[in-house]
Parts: structure tokens; C-alpha cells; sequence
């Protein structure tokens, strides 16, 4: 039995368990796909704007450092050209030059000088110390003789500060000279800073060599290795703009965008963290993803208190079809038995009846004048009258197992069942004196009306009750009739004090010929008989029983009708009548 | 006994249908005590016969039986003979096939195994009151 209802358990847990299992794939599974897939697509769109909005910031920002530059070196050859060596080559013509420069474009310029093709500055205007200074060797100057316009990268020179120069190399008498002006580097500098965006995201320029050409925040500025990595990878392609994700020598995932620009001398880098680029992608995620963590808890808790209610009504389901399918299998053995019964009756009857007859007959021969002179006349006479006796209780058995049999449907009518049942104690009323069992009652006053067999009813009550006496003949006790309304159902209880029965026999009780009787008293169909009928009823009946303390029988019958009131005594023969009769 | 006696005028002639032998047997000699002549038949076929040959003032017939159905074979007695009063026996929970014999014209029934002083009474009473 404990090992049945383990394995039952195990069902039910392994049932709720595929429920949740099934319950949440099913519900999670496309949640889980389709957000993937929508943040997927999110998170790529998002990528291509950022990338198309720096990339567009990067080359508006080039052109425009571009154009900055072209200016100046603008104004300069406008210098060269209208002024020429000769006048520029007077120290104070410079100094107004530069004067009117910073005039018109701030403090762009920071000083003038004219060199000549020996690399000897004939004339500066500017904050520093630089006549006559000699730049045969210089870098620059090489490479400015070379070209006609030219623009430096950033040096420390003479000065020793870091700066850069845009030239211009003209003709005067057949030979070259060169003007040139020094760019603030601070000013640069803030042009190029300018870009900056979000916490992270900055632009510096590299020379060819990777050498930086701006002065950035030192620890963000990228390594010379990065620099040479895009300038060597991005050579070919100078007019494009190149947008990369890639992680930087710390292993931080960085976003550079890159071009070039001074004719591809230059390459303007712009570098965010890729965790500060995408901070409101990564914002989006986190709360996509806490609200999907908190959709599938509440999925899952939901399968899990759903699967478990379920699985508690299946097996609920299963309980009742279980105690179902016991009914059936004991209404199956009471009719079976039923059959078997009824076509023993018959059989014996028959016998029976010829036995009795037989007997009628010796009786008959003994009054002849002959036998009534015999010795033995009186141990004849009660041997037959014990033969009469026998066959009447032959009788009575094959009487109640035909009744037992009966397939017949009594007639129902309304009844008032506390009526009923005090007729029942009067009747039982002496044989429970010879028994010394007190028949007590607790009747509920005001039950509605019962739609039964007023015979079988009493059939089902008086057996009950002649059990319970039976019980108790030896000790005495007390015998408890009892109605009640419980919701929509009769409870009539049928209680003694009697020994009660034994847990062995408690499952059997209702099988038909189980008696515990001694042989000859009882035929074991009586409970039987009233399992059948309550059964019919559309009631239930059951038993409860405690060794030593006794035994209580209760029936639930469907209470149909309305109440009914105290009832009158119903006539002898007319059983119960029908309660609107018995409720005038 | 003795009352019984004072019923005695006239020996009655009752033809008993049972296809108990045994039974129709101890019945007869019974009842042949108590100035009833008892012809006997075992089964419906030979109560029919009977019926042609004799004249009866009464019938008992068991309505449960192997070769014909008891109502059958009332039916045809009560076709033969209307004035004979037929008095049924029959098996206990039996009742509602010999309430149906009332109907095609039996005098009364008694379900068996009855008291043979009941089934006595019951033939007085049929023949005095059914003729």
C-alpha cells in the first residue's frame, strides 16, 4: 500500500516536473529567440549609426582642420606674392605683417621669418630670439626648398617648444627664398580637441612616422604600435574614412575611426571607448534582459503553481475513478452474486418445500389411532415440528437472498426519514430491552423531504440497527440513530458501542456472505443488500470503526424537496406518506 | 384437523401442474387425506391434456417451469375452461409474473414453499366462491 502510494508520488512529482519543463520551453523558448534576434538586429543597427555618425564627425572635422590649414598657408603665399623678398625682408615690415595677421585671425600666427636659399633667416618678426638663425640643416627647411608649399610636421626647432610651420618658397632673382610662419600649437591643438565626444572619445593626428602631432591626454593617447597598425593597413585607401572596433594594448575594446589629411601626410585618429560609444546600447540591454530574467521567473512560477494545481486535480481525478472503479468492481460482484443467489433459492425451495411437506405428511400418518398409541410418539412429534422449524429458516434465507436478488425498482415517494427512523426504534424497542442497549436519538428537526423506497430504506436502517444489537447483546450499550443535513445530502448515523470490527475485516464488511456471525446465524448478505440499495439511492454508505469503542455506520443520501415539518405519525399500513401530506 | 374437516362435503377435483415430482407426489397424498383428488401433471403439455379428458374444480399450477411458461399455460387452461379457478404458485421476488397471471383471470397465487393448511384454505375459498 506505502509502496503504491510512493510510486504514485513519484508519478505525480515526475508529471509536474514535464509540466514546468514543457510549460516554460514552450514560453521561453520563443521569448528567448525573438528577443535575441530583436536585440541582435537593435544591436547592429545601433553600431552602423555610431559608426556613420563618428565617421561623419571625423571627416567634417578633418576637412575642417584641412581648411585650417590651407588658410594659413593662404595668407602666407599671399604674403610672398604681393610683398615680395625685398619688402618682407625688412624686419619691421614683417612685424607689421604679423601684427596685421593676429589682427584679423587671433593669435594663429605666432611669428613670421624670411630665409633665404642659404638657410639663414634674413628677417623674423615673432616672441623669440631667432635672427639670423641658420636652418641650412634643418628638416624642414630641406624639405620646403623641395616643394613649393609646405607645411611641417611638429618639431621642437630651435625653440625648443613644439610647433609646426606652414612655408612658401618663391623666386627673387633667380633664386629660391622662403617665408615662413609658425601655427600655435595651443590653438591647433584646441582645433583638433575639439571633437571630443562623450567621456571617452577624442581625435589626435600622426605624422608618417607615427610621431603625434597634437597633444592629447598622454594615458589615452594611443601607442605609436596602434598608430603605425591603421596608418599601414589604411595607406592605400587615403580618402576614406575608416571606422574599426578593435582592443587596444590593454585589451579594451576601443572604437577608432581613421583618415588622413594634409594630402595623406597626416592621419587624424579618433578613438572612444567602445563601452562609452554604445553606454546607451548597453543601458537598453540591461533592462531588456532584467525584464526578460523577470518575464521568465514569472513564467516558470507561474508553470510551476499551475503544473502543481493541475497535477493536485489529476490526481484528485485519479482518486475518484480509482474509488469509482472499486464501485463498479462491487456492484459487478453483487449482481454477479445476486444471479447466483437468486437461482440457488429456487433450487432449494423446491427440496425445501418437499422436505416440509414430507414432514406435514408423517405428521398426518401420526394421527392415525395406530401411531397415537406409540411410546415414541411425542419425540416424533417434535422431531417434525423441529423439521418445520428448519425448513421455515430455509425459508427465510432463500428469502433474502431473492430479496437480496430482486431487480425489481421499488416505488420512491417522498418520505420524512426522522419518521421513519422513530418507527424503526419502536419497533426495535424490545428487542434492544432483552439486549440492554438504550437506543438513543438526535433527529436535526426541519429536513426537507427524501425521495426513496420507504421499504428499502427501512430494509437498509432495521438491518443496521439489528446489527448493532447483535453486537452489543452480550455486553449491552448504547445505540445512536442520528440525521443531519449536510450541504445538499442526508447523514443518517447508525452508531453502537460495541466491540467494533477489526481493521482485517473493515474492507470486507460489505461483501456479500462476509459475516463474522456464528454459522447459522447470520447469512453475510445483510450489508450487502444496503450497499446495494443506497447505491441505487445515489447515496454512499461508510463505515468507521475502533476495536472496544465501537462501530459507526453513516449514509449520505441526495436531500431533494423542500423541508418538511414535524411529520405525523404515518399510518401502519400506508408507510410514509408524501411529505406535503405529512407537513399539513 | 378436525375444522378442516367441516369444509368436506363434496370431494374436490383439482388438477396440480408442477413439474416437481417430488413435490406433487407428498401434495398428493396429502391432500387425498383431506378429501381433495389430486390428478397430477409434470409439466404443461400433460396439464393441458388432462384438462381435455376430466373435468376439474380446481387447478394449481406453478408458474415456473421447464417445458412451457406458466402464464402460457394459463392462458390456454383459462381458454378451455373459463369457470375453473386457477390458483398460481410462485417463487419468492417472483411475484410480478403471477400478478400478471391476475390479469388473464387466475383466482389468486401463493408463492412457495407455502404452508400446505394456506394452499388448502386458498382451494376452498376458489371453489366456493370462483364456481
Amino acid at each position: 500500500m506505502r509502496a503504491e502510494k510512493e510510486t504514485h508520488g513519484h508519478y505525480y512529482h515526475s508529471l509536474t516536473r514535464k509540466m514546468v519543463l514543457i510549460i516554460s520551453l514552450v514560453s521561453l523558448t520563443p521569448l528567448f529567440l525573438v528577443s535575441a534576434i530583436i536585440l541582435y538586429q537593435f544591436r547592429v543597427s545601433y553600431q552602423e549609426k555610431v559608426y556613420d555618425h563618428l565617421g561623419e564627425l571625423v571627416q567634417k572635422h578633418t576637412q575642417n582642420i584641412d581648411s585650417f590649414l590651407k588658410e594659413k598657408l593662404a595668407d602666407i603665399r599671399f604674403l610672398a606674392e604681393t610683398f615680395g623678398f625685398e619688402e618682407l625682408g625688412n624686419e619691421s615690415f614683417l612685424r607689421d605683417r604679423l601684427e596685421t595677421l593676429q589682427r584679423d585671425y587671433g593669435p594663429v600666427f605666432v611669428d613670421l621669418g624670411v630665409v633665404n636659399a642659404q638657410g639663414l633667416q634674413i628677417a623674423y618678426a615673432g616672441p623669440f630670439k631667432l635672427e639670423k638663425a641658420l636652418y641650412y640643416d634643418a628638416a624642414w627647411f630641406k624639405k620646403a626648398m623641395k616643394t613649393r608649399f609646405f607645411i611641417s610636421d611638429v618639431f621642437l626647432g630651435l625653440r625648443g617648444l613644439p610647433h609646426f610651420i606652414v612655408a612658401i618658397r618663391d623666386n627673387c632673382r633667380g633664386e629660391h627664398w622662403i617665408l615662413r610662419a609658425t601655427i600655435d600649437f595651443v590653438a591647433f591643438n584646441n582645433l583638433v580637441e575639439n571633437i571630443q565626444v562623450g567621456r571617452t572619445g577624442f581625435a589626435c593626428i600622426f605624422n608618417g612616422e607615427g610621431e603625434p602631432q597634437t597633444k592629447a591626454l598622454l594615458d589615452t593617447m594611443p601607442q605609436k604600435r596602434t598608430y603605425l597598425r591603421f596608418l599601414k593597413r589604411d595607406q592605400d585607401k587615403k580618402n576614406a574614412i575608416n571606422v574599426v572596433e578593435a582592443k587596444d594594448d590593454s585589451g579594451k575594446e576601443k572604437i577608432y575611426v581613421s583618415t588622413f589629411l594634409k594630402d595623406g601626410d597626416w592621419m587624424m585618429l579618433f578613438q572612444q571607448d567602445s563601452s562609452d560609444a554604445f553606454s546607451d546600447l548597453r543601458k537598453a540591454i540591461q533592462v531588456t534582459v532584467v525584464i526578460l530574467l523577470l518575464g521568465a521567473l514569472g513564467i516558470v512560477t507561474t508553470a510551476l503553481v499551475l503544473s502543481k494545481r493541475m497535477v493536485s486535480r489529476i490526481a484528485r481525478a485519479d482518486q475518484d475513478k480509482e474509488r469509482m472503479n472499486d464501485q463498479v468492481i462491487q456492484t459487478g460482484k453483487l449482481a454477479t452474486v445476486g444471479e447466483l443467489a437468486a437461482g440457488i433459492a429456487h433450487e432449494i425451495n423446491n427440496p425445501v418445500a418437499i422436505m416440509v411437506e414430507e414432514a406435514g405428511w408423517i405428521g398426518d400418518l401420526l394421527e392415525e389411532e395406530e401411531f397415537r398409541r406409540s411410546e415414541n410418539l411425542q419425540e416424533f412429534e417434535r422431531a417434525l415440528k423441529q423439521i418445520k422449524t428448519q425448513g421455515q429458516r430455509c425459508k427465510q434465507i432463500t428469502h433474502k437472498l431473492l430479496s437480496f436478488a430482486r431487480k425489481t425498482d421499488p416505488r420512491t415517494q417522498d418520505i420524512q426519514i426522522n419518521d421513519l427512523i422513530s418507527e424503526l426504534v419502536e419497533l426495535s424497542a424490545q428487542r434492544a430491552k432483552y439486549a440492554k442497549v438504550v437506543i438513543r436519538t438526535r433527529l436535526k428537526q426541519g429536513l426537507p423531504c427524501l425521495q426513496a423506497s420507504p421499504s428499502e430504506l427501512q430494509q437498509v436502517l432495521l438491518n443496521l440497527i439489528n446489527n448493532a444489537l447483535d453486537a452489543m447483546e452480550k455486553t449491552g450499550g448504547v445505540l445512536h440513530l442520528g440525521t443531519r443535513l449536510e450541504g445538499a445530502h442526508f447523514i443518517i448515523e447508525v452508531s453502537d458501542s460495541g466491540p467494533g470490527i477489526p481493521e482485517a475485516n473493515i474492507d470486507k464488511i460489505f461483501d456479500p456472505f462476509f459475516t463474522t456471525k456464528p454459522v447459522g446465524k447470520g447469512t453475510g448478505l445483510g450489508l450487502s443488500i444496503c450497499y446495494g440499495i443506497i447505491k441505487k439511492m445515489g447515496g454512499e454508505i461508510e463505515v468507521k470503526s475502533t476495536v472496544g469503542e465501537g462501530t459507526t455506520f453513516f449514509i449520505r443520501l441526495p436531500a431533494r424537496g423542500k423541508p418538511g415539518g414535524s411529520a405525523k405519525r404515518p399510518g401502519k399500513n400506508d408507510a410514509y406518506q408524501a411529505c406535503s401530506g405529512a407537513e399539513s | 384437523m378436525t375444522n378442516r374437516k367441516k369444509y368436506l362435503t363434496e370431494t374436490i377435483r383439482l388438477l396440480l401442474v408442477d413439474d416437481e415430482k417430488g413435490f406433487v407426489d407428498i401434495i398428493s397424498k396429502r391432500m387425498s387425506k383431506r378429501n381433495i383428488q389430486v390428478t397430477s401433471a409434470l409439466s404443461g403439455t400433460q396439464g393441458i391434456q388432462a384438462l381435455r379428458g376430466q373435468d376439474f374444480h380446481v387447478a394449481v399450477l406453478d408458474l415456473k417451469m421447464e417445458d412451457m411458461d406458466g402464464l402460457e399455460v394459463l392462458k390456454i387452461f383459462k381458454k378451455m375452461v373459463p369457470d375453473m379457478p386457477v390458483i398460481m404458485l410462485t417463487g419468492h421476488g417472483s411475484e410480478q409474473a403471477a400478478r400478471e397471471g391476475m390479469q388473464f383471470g387466475a383466482f389468486d397465487y401463493l408463492t412457495k414453499p407455502c404452508e400446505l393448511d394456506d394452499l388448502i384454505l386458498k382451494i376452498h375459498e376458489a371453489v366456493s366462491t370462483g364456481r
